[in-house]
């Protein structure tokens, strides 16, 4: 009797066997949920991945109902929207989520980064992770201002208008480069159609890919704690580290009272506050794109604006534009900046808090200055901070390398 | 569980900085509050006649159908035939103003904005205080201008309703030379056929109407929102306990 005959009729472990033969199915939920361990020490601020990818679904599944309805085109793109808004069956959740969606995404990921910085999640051996999260950010601000244009509203046109008008202050290139991005003289047709084919297309696909590969990157070297510790250098007898917890079910059910928590201030804003006092929907793009009427006070959305508000401050075009670049690129650059021999703010001396403490205040204000009119006080504001902005980053090596750091302890800090 | 109150509390903060940071629109000056309320379904009634009698002619609101104002404001298809639609056939038409767009142009140099989002762009204090801040100009082509939008294209429409009233503005000389202008008040000229309580009243009405169409499912993103906000609640309680349960054996 041949082997295969044997084994007819016998159990052979089910369809779950005959998928792992052919796929490393048990094998890859075991490495990345079930036997993936990160450290029971987490806080509130290890919710914001999950969240991002939370906020990520909701804007993919609303995108594809707003791509059924919504016009690409100049003529028809306002009156698209508003079709959406007014005579779709449910098409104003759908709208209201995937607007408040795009700032929601920014929120989450500002503290998701943010979180990084607090506990040193940027540095070895996780410089990688951190560097596909910079495309990733840079990746989503592109995919929002693509985005922006869409319902080509006033403040969709003119802020385009702005922002892409900024290439034209590169020497030699810079007016060819910006006829490029439009495609046409002016913000067009043209530009709309490619904006959209970026925005639903292009720019996802590329975000999915990177999301991929941060994850893939955070489960190959694990996740941070709260204390900076590498819980992979205590391990039990069984091979699992000590102060781990496997991420399901643990962490999954941590994060699901997270994500329910995140869903009610999500829905507070959706359903009682959608424009959020004109900083998640501007009111002047309640005004169709009128290229013969320039809005009195063109603000960029409020995630961009610390950004703005550094471009802003500089009287040169082309500085302006370069520091402008500069500001979004500089924190890339963070595993090499920061010397310091301790991960956690926990463990730092007070240069560093404070240098940190300084600067989130420099980001909040200079966000802020980014939505007023660029005028007197504002602008040395705007200037003095740009400055502290720049001065974090770059004195860094200098201000962490003689920081007096605390004692790191063996073990994650737990308090049940 | 203390983290996620925490969590909670810290991204309910960051909501609060980003709303009470005012305005992000650059609309200046001060704006006498509309006092208009979207519940009073007279007052929409009341202001829907106003619109399509005083303002449609000019203005249309291209995204708004005459059935969904039915709907949100109680009225059956026959009420909506006889006494709003003036120059619609079906009740599923949106509110086309009756002056051809072109000629309007040509009339008034600009041609008059559609009014379907006016209320979402400008707020319905602005609108308020527009239709009840046109003032007498000799030197301007309509006769009038207006406080909130000056050397504005509009007619005073309303006049025969508000009558006429010129605007006091005082000019002060500073010291340096430089020369201010403030506005002091309105001075009635001629009586119209309202006086000024009925007169406001009649603006707040049409502005609620404005505000209505503006967004007509406001109403209903409230109502749903509370139940949501509900289930949401059930299952976060839910979840704790799950979360809880899970947890007991680590230490």
């Amino acid at each position: 009797m041949s082997r295969i005959e044997s084994e007819i009729g016998k159990p052979q472990g089910g369809l779950m066997k005959w998928i792992d033969d052919r796929f490393p199915f048990t094998e890859t939920m075991k490495y990345h949920i079930t036997e993936y361990y990160a450290a029971k020490s987490f806080n509130v601020w290890y919710v914001f991945g999950v969240l991002a990818m939370v906020v990520l679904v909701i804007q993919f599944l609303t995108g594809i109902f707003l791509t059924m309805n919504y016009k690409p085109a100049a003529a028809d793109a306002f009156a698209s929207v508003e079709y959406i808004m007014r005579d779709v069956e449910w098409g104003w959740l759908i709208r209201y989520m995937h607007s408040t969606g795009a700032s929601f995404f920014f929120i989450v990921v500002y503290l998701h980064m943010y979180r990084a910085m607090l506990y040193g999640s940027y540095k070895k051996p996780r410089e990688l992770i951190w560097i596909i999260g910079m495309l990733i950010f840079l990746t989503l601000m592109a995919e929002a201002f693509a985005g922006y244009l869409l319902p080509w509203g006033q403040m969709s046109y003119w802020g385009a208008q702005v922002i892409i008008s900024l290439f034209g202050a590169i020497p030699w290139v810079g007016d060819a480069l910006v006829e490029i991005i439009r495609g046409d003289y002016s913000i067009s047709d043209i530009t709309l159609n490619r904006f959209f084919a970026l925005h639903v297309i292009v720019l996802p696909l590329v975000l999915i890919c990177l999301i991929f590969v941060h994850i893939v990157a955070l489960h190959e070297v694990g996740s941070n704690n709260p204390d900076g510790i590498e819980i992979k250098e205590h391990k039990g007898a069984n091979g699992i580290p000590l102060d781990g917890i496997a991420f399901h079910p643990y962490h999954t059910s941590k994060d699901l009272v997270a994500i329910i928590v995140f869903l009610m201030i999500f829905c507070a804003v959706v359903f009682f506050a959608p424009e959020m006092g004109g900083y998640f929907l501007e009111h002047a793009n309640f005004e169709p794109a009128n290229m013969r009427a320039t809005p009195e006070h063109i603000a960029p959305v409020w995630y961009f604006t610390p950004f703005y508000a550094i471009l802003r401050a500089v009287p040169s075009k082309l500085l302006g534009f370069i520091l402008f670049g500069l500001s979004v690129v500089l924190p890339l650059f963070l595993p090499w900046l920061d010397r310091a021999r301790v991960k956690s703010i926990r463990y730092r001396g007070w240069i560093y808090k404070s240098a940190l403490t300084v600067f989130t205040i420099t980001f909040v204000v200079l966000g802020w200055l980014g939505t007023m009119p660029a005028e007197g006080v504002y602008v040395l504001a705007a200037r003095i901070l740009s400055v502290i902005y720049f001065a974090f980053f770059l004195l860094m090596p200098y201000y962490t390398a003689i920081d007096k750091t605390k004692p790191v302890p063996d073990r994650v800090v737990y308090h049940g | 569980m203390g983290n996620l109150r925490r969590f909670a509390s810290l991204l309910a903060l960051s909501a609060c900085l980003v709303a009470t940071t005012g305005h992000a629109s650059g609309d200046s000056g001060h704006l006498e509050d509309s006092g208009i309320d979207p519940g009073d379904i007279h007052s929409l009634q009341r202001g829907a006649r106003n619109f399509m009698n005083y303002c449609s002619g000019c203005h249309s609101a291209r995204y708004v159908r005459y059935n969904t104002i039915g709907k949100y404001l109680e009225l059956s298809e026959q009420q909506l035939i006889d006494s709003l639609m003036f120059n619609a056939e079906k009740t599923f038409e949106t509110i086309l103003a009756s002056m051809p767009t072109d000629d309007a142009a040509r009339w008034f140099g600009k041609a008059p904005p559609d009014l379907s989002l006016m209320s979402r762009s400008k707020g319905a204090d602005y609108i308020y205080n527009f239709l009840t801040k046109f003032y007498v100009a000799e030197d301007s082509a309509t006769g009038v201008n207006n406080l909130m939008l000056d050397g504005t294209s509009m007619p005073h429409v309303l006049w025969e309703l508000q009558g006429y009233q010129a605007a006091i503005f005082k000019t002060h000389e500073s010291e340096d030379g430089s020369v201010t202008t403030t506005f002091e008040g309105f001075e009635q000229i001629s009586a119209g056929l309202m006086n000024a309580e009925e007169y406001a009243g009649f603006v707040r009405d049409t502005v609620n109407f404005l505000a209505h169409i503006g967004e007509p499912i406001r109403s209903d993103r409230r109502k749903l929102g509370v139940w949501v906000l509900m289930f949401l609640f059930f299952f976060y309680i839910i979840a704790s306990m799950l979360k809880k349960q899970i947890w007991k054996d680590v230490n």
